[in-house]
């Protein structure tokens, strides 16, 4: 039965003020049910407060083949880390 | 655990009328706990499994609250757990609808919306009950049967609006089953005792609450309403129907095997 039904991708956000994050797929028949579904599987221990869903196929994802050149190129590109200002003393809270 | 004493009093006092009335809603939740427990390893998905079982959990939760308070009324020094695996059918006090077996998934589905939807009625309305305590679990109760009426009514709705097949089965289901909602809103002298002082509400002004949602939800589903049946079921008395044993032999065969074993 499962079988018939498409994927769904579940996003839990686990406190107030934090995002939500991808933490599994499921199957359903609708949007509804896999809210439902996710709320029986992955929030059975006090994980979340709210649940995102989304079609697995409605994710556009890159192409792995494609990884060098996407992400290869910011490999030598260190300075792009805030990491090399010197902070003022009088500058708080940064 | 210790062996079980005859059960306690009767409904003839208000005191008994209580325990009696206490032992009635933790049964209809026990049993119909187990009877989804049983669709664990055979549903027909992964994901509805789980969705059962949390519901069978809530249900077993509820009985716990509820049968714990009446050994405390009781005081004859037994637990709930006593209770649950030591008494035989004849002395449980379960709505003959929740001990039916669970059939095919809609068959399951139908007895799980019909009941939901008298939770839902039952603990909106015991959660301003004159008994503190009965009011604290009810209040806990209904927010889980809430979600429970959202599952089964999904269910019934998606069945019954969904292929000739779904909906045949459904309608079957609710043919076969609908004899049996008879009991759940005719008073008996507990009922009338419990809901005179305050306690439980009265049933036959909830009925029709129950009635109007039971026919919005038909409706949405594009099923019918069967036509009313007379009322030969009395499971609240303990006058249970063949089902209740064979369930029961199951359920307590552990702890009847091996009196006192423990995880």
């Amino acid at each position: 039965m499962s079988n018939d039904w498409p994927l769904f991708e579940v996003f839990i956000r686990s406190r107030a003020g934090l995002e939500h994050k991808h933490v599994g797929s499921l199957h359903a028949a609708d949007a509804r049910m896999a809210v439902e579904h996710a709320r029986d599987v992955y929030t059975r221990r006090l994980e979340g407060v709210s649940i995102w869903v989304v079609r697995s196929a409605d994710i556009t994802a890159s192409d792995p083949g494609e990884a060098e050149s996407l992400f290869e190129p910011a490999r030598d590109k260190v300075y792009r880390h805030p990491t090399f200002y010197a902070i003022p003393e009088e500058v708080k809270n940064l | 655990m210790s062996a079980a004493p005859p059960l306690a009093a009767g409904p003839a006092t208000l005191d008994g009328a209580r325990l009696r009335y206490l032992l009635r809603l933790g049964d209809t939740s026990l049993v119909l706990g187990q009877r989804l427990g049983e669709w664990i390893g055979h549903a027909p998905a992964l994901e509805e499994e789980l969705a059962l079982a949390n519901l069978a959990l809530d249900l077993v939760g509820q009985a716990r609250l509820l049968l714990s308070y009446a050994c405390e009324l009781e005081g004859a020094g037994r637990d709930e757990d006593a209770l649950a695996f030591l008494r035989d059918a004849p002395q449980f006090f379960n709505l003959t609808l929740a001990e039916q077996p669970n059939g095919d998934f809609a068959h399951t589905i139908v007895r799980q919306w019909l009941l939901d939807n008298w939770q839902l009625e039952i603990y909106q309305a015991l959660a301003h009950s004159t008994d503190t305590r009965l009011a604290a679990i009810a209040a806990k109760a209904v927010k889980e049967t809430r979600y429970h009426h959202r599952f089964s009514s999904g269910w019934l709705i998606r069945l019954g609006d969904g292929t000739v097949e779904s909906r045949q089965r459904v309608q079957r289901s609710l043919d076969e089953l609908w004899a049996l909602t008879d009991e759940l809103f005719t008073p008996d002298e507990v009922d009338e005792r419990a809901s005179a002082a305050g306690i439980a509400p009265s049933l036959t002004e909830l009925e029709p609450r129950w009635s109007a949602r039971i026919d919005q939800e038909l409706h949405a589903g594009t099923l019918q309403r069967p036509a009313r049946q007379p009322y030969p079921w009395h499971g609240k008395r303990g006058v249970h129907s063949e089902h209740l044993g064979h369930m029961l032999g199951e359920m307590q065969h552990l702890q009847r095997t091996y009196p006192g074993a423990r995880w």
